[in-house]
This record gives structure tokens, C-alpha cells and sequence, in this order.
């Protein structure tokens, strides 16, 4: 069971369904005050979906000076899973964790429904449960989610794997290339606008989001599997 | 304001109602946000450079938006 701290910002609205889903998977998941600098040992941070500040200049804009931040930066540089949904994409995009950032929806509508999305990339901690190509049904609920980035980095970004999710059949906020979602040249830090958290289970319509977070306890799982083992092998050679 | 080459539906919005409107004259509208702050400084080019550092890491996202910047008044309790 791995530890996975759920940051909370004013206007945070999302993050007691994160848990719950979190806890489906499996994980021992709690949350963390935004002003809190200690994020108390978590194998893995999620910024969940929101208004953070009510989107106040742009959204994710202010909630990335709060002090939680510094840890969930340090976090990522050490190579540790951090995963922003909506709000929390917006968030990590404003803090140069993730590139680009995210603009009013192409036809101004604050959109709330169901989407497809392909999975392109099963390499990261929050995808790697997924079959390459699969199609989710995942809802949206955003006004300003129109990912965008250079043309420079959108190349940068398809030449090497990073978009994770991708809008397929209809593009519902003009986004670039039909990003949903995109991860860190390390893989470690993904960002994505649908929310996986409101699609885990049948009672919810569909379990098409379920395995983003089976996948990051899974990764976790084998990974202690592997300690396991070594330890074995050690204690053998003895 | 939004990056020129970025799209910004709500400048189309306002351009399409203006030719609706019959101003037919007007070209492209672009629409972004305008903030004033009261600032205390020593001198018009610290209040502007003090501006742009406050752009650089908060008030504006380079990613998506570009900014202009302008001082006015000066006096009373110092440059405004």
C-alpha cells in the first residue's frame, strides 16, 4: 500500500472523490493542507480537480506560491509520481513543472460531459495499467482547458512520447494537436483536464478512469516486490 | 493579453458582435485583462522595473500571454 498525499488549495473540489479513488486502488491516500510545507512521506502527490482561488487572474496562477508547493516541486525533481487533474494540471503548468498552459475553451463554454480519450502513452506511474490505444469514455469540467504549447514544444512533446491522453473524435476545447494530457520528459509528472476520479466504478456510469489509480499502486506494488526479492537473494547468499 | 498566434475566442466574440453592431472599421479585437496598481518607488523607472518583475513571476504566464507596461502619475507620496 503506497502513500498518496492529496493537496487541498482554497477552492480545491475534487479531492474527496481523489481519495475515494485512491482508496478503491488501494492506497493509503490523506490529504495535505495547502499551506502545510511537509507532505508527510508520500509515495505519490496528486493535485486534484478545483477552483483554486476561485481562478483568480489565470487559473492554478496563485495556488502555485502556496508553501505546499516547494515540497511537491522537490518531489518531482527527485523523480517522484505527481499527477494534476484538471485544476492540478493548470496548476503544474503555471509552475513550470509541466510545459505549456491552459486558455479559455476554444467556443467560451464551461463544458461538463463525457469525452473520449486514446491512451498514447502507458509509460507513466498513472497510465501504465492501460493498453496502448485504448479508448476511455472519462467526463471533463472546465472552462479554461485548452491546453497550449509552441510549436516548437508540441513537436518536442509528440516526437517523444509525452502526450499521455488525446482527445479522439471530437476535440471539445480547441486544444493543441487534441492534448488531454502530457507528462514530464522524466514521465514521472502527469498532467490531464479529464477527471479519472468521477469514472472508477459502475455506479458512476463507467471504470474507464479505475485504472489510473490501480496503475500507480500496481507500479508501487511490483516495485516493493522487486525489494522483496532482493533482500531474499541477499539473505540467501548468507 | 493572449500570444498573438495563440487563438482568443472571446476577442472573435466581441469583433463578430462589433460588425453586427454595424462597425464594420473595425479589424481584429484581441481581449485581455488590465490591472492598476499603486505602487510606492523612489522613481518611474524602479516603479516600471519592479512592474516587470511582478509580470514576470505572477501577473502575466509567458507561456500563453504577452504584456505591455505604462507609468503614470508620479508625486505625492511617490510615483503612482
Amino acid at each position: 500500500m503506497q502513500r498518496v498525499a492529496v493537496i487541498v488549495f482554497p477552492g480545491s473540489n475534487c479531492d474527496a472523490e481523489t481519495i475515494a479513488a485512491a482508496r478503491q486502488a488501494g492506497s493509503d491516500a490523506y490529504r495535505v493542507w495547502h499551506r502545510d510545507a511537509d507532505l508527510k512521506r508520500p509515495d505519490v502527490v496528486i493535485l486534484p480537480g478545483g477552483f483554486s482561488y476561485g481562478d483568480y487572474l489565470r487559473a492554478g496562477a496563485i495556488a502555485r506560491f502556496s508553501p505546499v508547493m516547494t515540497a511537491v516541486t522537490e518531489h518531482a525533481r527527485a523523480g517522484g509520481p505527481v499527477l494534476g487533474i484538471c485544476n492540478g494540471f493548470q496548476i503544474l503548468c503555471e509552475a513550470g513543472l509541466l510545459p505549456g498552459g491552459l486558455m479559455r475553451n476554444a467556443r467560451l463554454r464551461f463544458l461538463s460531459r463525457l469525452v473520449r480519450v486514446h491512451v498514447e502513452a502507458t509509460d507513466t506511474p498513472f497510465t501504465c495499467g492501460y493498453e496502448p490505444g485504448a479508448v476511455l469514455a472519462v467526463p471533463i469540467a472546465h472552462g479554461e482547458g485548452r491546453y497550449v504549447v509552441d510549436a516548437r514544444t508540441a513537436a518536442e512533446l509528440e516526437a517523444g512520447g509525452r502526450v499521455v491522453w488525446r482527445y479522439t473524435g471530437e476535440n471539445p476545447n480547441g486544444s493543441t494537436n487534441a492534448i488531454a494530457g502530457v507528462s514530464s520528459p522524466g514521465r514521472n509528472v502527469v498532467g490531464i483536464m479529464p477527471h479519472p476520479e468521477r469514472r472508477n466504478a459502475p455506479v458512476l456510469g463507467g471504470e474507464d478512469g479505475a485504472r489510473v489509480f490501480l496503475s500507480m499502486e500496481a507500479r508501487y506494488a511490483t516495485q516493493h516486490a522487486v525489494d522483496v526479492r532482493a533482500v531474499g537473494d541477499r539473505h540467501l547468499r548468507v | 493579453m493572449p500570444r498573438a498566434t495563440l487563438l482568443d475566442p472571446q476577442g472573435e466574440a466581441v469583433e463578430r458582435a462589433l460588425h453586427a453592431l454595424g462597425f464594420g472599421e473595425v479589424g481584429r479585437v484581441r481581449m485581455g485583462k488590465h490591472l492598476m496598481l499603486d505602487v510606492q518607488a523612489g522613481s518611474r523607472e524602479e516603479a516600471l522595473a519592479r512592474a516587470r518583475e511582478m509580470c514576470d513571476r505572477l501577473l502575466a504566464n509567458p507561456v500563453i500571454e504577452d504584456y505591455d507596461l505604462a507609468v503614470e502619475g508620479g508625486g505625492g507620496r511617490g510615483a503612482t
